[in-house]
């Protein structure tokens, strides 16, 4: 592992209260999916028919794609392609400079995070307004989010009233939660009212319909896509979906797998432009497909299940990891068990390939995935070639850990060898206490017992049969 | 431009082989009597902070007292939709003023974000399963009055309750007839982005009262 991601890691370690606002939410969003799902079977269920649906959308990803493109063309959406975040962001501004836009009220959406969308609006000398509360609460603190679904998960409710009381010293102070959100409404109101420009993600792209899916609880982004002029939806290739039944158990999946809402407020489905003799609704709907490495991803049938992912963040929620260092110590705009797979794919191995290593492998990620991702088989497959890939020699240690393997591996192949050190290692536990490294610098060593368990199960009287 | 999408689709062709059979789909069923669906679909709505009143051919008299007491000085409405001619005619004289909403947006905004305080509209069916409204706007009905006032009062007839959101596309085939947008309404606009901590009335309605007629 290098050192950048160790860095971070210790820094966020060190941050207690961000580590407090973390755990108590993550606690929360656990318990909530729990309550959420409270027949096993119909989860198990419902997982088959979400990783069923993705799998099949995958498997047609092309076709899929152009019946998109067809019936979105039919209906008046226009749609565009970017291979990579420069060419989305070209087409992009490209749109709001054609409508003379100066400001851009934004719903919130991951895939603008990913290809640095604020930053090149703002250089562009367009104002990029986020309007989805927690979105609002980072680009005022000028962050990026520490969680898909809820970015400003990491700070807590003093923090956010001292960060409006800077930024809007007129306003009243106040740390209610009330207070905070009605302030949030009151500011947002004149910009919807006024931009020009929409832009937001999608949830799902339903082919057969040309409709555009997106899931949201504050009516930010119905605002952003309803009330301005035009309106720029950005996604993955990947989140076309084929039928608009399909929508069904995935949108269960997805809120309940999320936050444990059986629904979010608002499932808006967007299939086109204003009608000639509609009244309100946007003029022009643009719809920006982005690859950005995800064909890549794509050709790898293994890998390829990465592409599955519906973006709830109970990865994340249920990942120990995650839950110490935070979206922020993963340093990527995709955290969590599903960044640590994600990132080093969609950036490369040489950039990001120490994310794979950000995992103890417990499985708690693929155990809740909805669309059932196989995280630790994906994150021990990146391991396995980037430990491939690195030349022996430039990583220091490498030759004793292969050492030890082959030495584990001799000692497990033999019952007798097996015990023997078993045995050899109970009477110098005290050796081994000093000698376990980095693991003990936080922790205390357990003790290794004098009798092995299978000493113990013996003078117990219990055997394999 | 047409590089890219040349490209990527060609990209995606070399690898995706097919070959997965589209899933067909057995989504749970609840065999909900009509009353049990129409109580299911009122305590979901109530749980998520919805106002839900059962109310007879008087609908446009209950929901003009609601909107005096909740200090709603006017309703929106859009003057073509279904139950429009009955709201109006229901109306008591001293209830909020009447706003139709019959001029494009560009000519409405003003008045429906600075002075709306209530929007009404009709509404195509509930979801019991998950307590939702489903709302497809039309020309007589635009998008922005289940949206922009602070009130937003939906009238729901008793008859257009289903169990799931599948059982309704599949039934009502959807997929023929997409309109430009359809939505599902779930309560009042909330967030829970500071600590977690459900708030009411964030950039959407703050209230969500469901007449179910």
């Amino acid at each position: 592992m290098t050192s950048e991601l160790r860095g971070r890691a210790r820094q966020a370690l060190g941050r207690d209260r961000v580590r407090a606002n973390i755990r108590r939410a993550m606690d929360g969003l656990i318990d909530k999916r729990r309550a959420a799902f409270p027949d096993d079977e119909e989860l198990e269920r419902l997982r088959d028919q979400g990783m069923a649906i993705r799998d099949h959308a995958l498997a047609n990803l092309p076709s899929l794609l152009e019946q998109l493109e067809r019936n979105c063309a039919a209906d008046g959406i226009e749609v565009h392609w970017a291979r990579d975040a420069d060419e989305a962001k070209g087409i992009i501004l490209g749109i709001i400079r054609r409508h003379g836009g100066e400001a851009v009220i934004k719903g919130k959406s991951m895939v603008s995070e990913e290809i640095g969308l604020n930053r090149c609006l703002e250089e562009a000398g367009v104002e990029p307004i986020e309007t989805d509360l927690g979105e609002l609460i980072i680009q005022l603190a000028e962050e990026h989010p520490s969680h898909i679904v809820a970015p400003a998960v990491h700070k807590d409710r003093r923090e956010i009233a001292e960060l409006f009381g800077q930024h809007y010293p007129e306003e009243p102070y106040s740390e209610e939660i009330e207070h905070l959100t009605a302030l949030a409404r009151r500011i947002m109101r004149e910009r919807f009212k006024g931009t020009k420009i929409g832009l937001s993600g999608v949830n799902f792209a339903v082919a057969e319909t040309g409709t555009l899916c997106l899931v949201e609880n504050e009516g930010n982004g119905r605002l952003s896509t309803t009330a301005p002029d035009v309106h720029i939806a950005v996604t993955g290739i990947e989140k076309v979906i084929a039928r608009l039944e399909h929508l069904a158990p995935l949108l269960t999946l997805l809120t309940r797998s999320a936050t444990g809402q059986p629904i979010t407020t608002y499932v808006n489905m967007i299939s086109g432009p204003r009608k000639p003799d509609e009244l309100d609704g946007p003029r022009e709907v643009h719809l920006v497909l982005l690859d950005n490495g995800r064909s890549r991803i794509h050709g790898d049938p293994e890998l390829r299940a990465t592409l599955r992912c519906i973006r709830c963040g109970a990865c994340m929620n249920h990942c120990p990891v995650y839950v110490r260092i935070g979206g922020h110590g993963y340093g990527t705009v995709y955290p969590g068990p599903i960044g640590s797979i994600l990132e080093p794919q969609l950036q490369g191995l040489a950039r990001q390939g120490e994310l794979a290593q950000a995992s103890t492998l417990c499985g708690a990620c693929a155990a809740v995935c909805p669309v059932r991702i196989p995280i630790p088989q994906l994150l021990n497959r990146l391991r396995q070639e980037q430990a491939r890939a690195e030349p022996k020699a430039r990583r220091p240690g490498a030759w004793i850990e292969g050492i030890i393997w082959r030495g584990w591996a001799w000692i497990h192949a033999s019952p007798a060898r097996y015990r023997g050190v078993a045995g050899l290692l109970a009477r110098t536990a005290w050796l081994a206490k000093r000698s376990l490294g980095p693991w003990t610098r936080t922790r205390t060593a357990p003790p290794i017992a004098k009798r092995s368990l299978h000493e113990i199960a013996r003078d117990e009287g219990l055997s394999h049969e | 431009m047409s590089d890219a999408r040349t490209q990527i689709l060609r990209r995606l062709a070399a690898s995706a082989a097919g070959g997965v059979p589209c899933p067909r789909l057995e989504p749970r069923r609840f065999d909900w009597t009509p009353e049990e669906a129409r109580e299911r679909l009122g305590a979901m709505l109530e749980a998520v902070h919805a106002e839900v009143h059962q109310v007879g051919n008087d609908w446009p008299r209950v929901l003009a007292e609601q909107l005096s007491r909740a200090g709603a000085r006017n309703l929106v409405y859009g003057a073509e939709g279904p139950a429009s001619r009955a709201l109006a005619a229901g109306w008591p004289e001293d209830g909020p003023r009447l706003v139709g909403f019959d001029r494009p947006i560009e000519e409405m905004r003003e008045m429906l974000f600075e002075q709306a305080d209530a929007g009404f509209t009709s509404c195509l069916a509930g979801i019991a399963e998950t307590g939702s409204l489903v709302l497809w706007p039309t020309p007589a009905e635009p998008r922005l009055l289940s949206l922009v006032p602070p009130i937003h009062c939906v009238l729901l007839a008793r008859d257009r309750i289903h169990s799931t959101l599948h059982a309704l596309m599949v039934n009502q085939s959807w997929p023929e007839r997409m309109p430009t947008n359809a939505l599902l309404i779930s309560g009042p606009s909330k967030s829970a982005d500071i600590e977690q901590t459900l708030a009411y009335g964030v950039h959407g309605p703050k209230r969500l009262m469901v007449l179910i007629e």
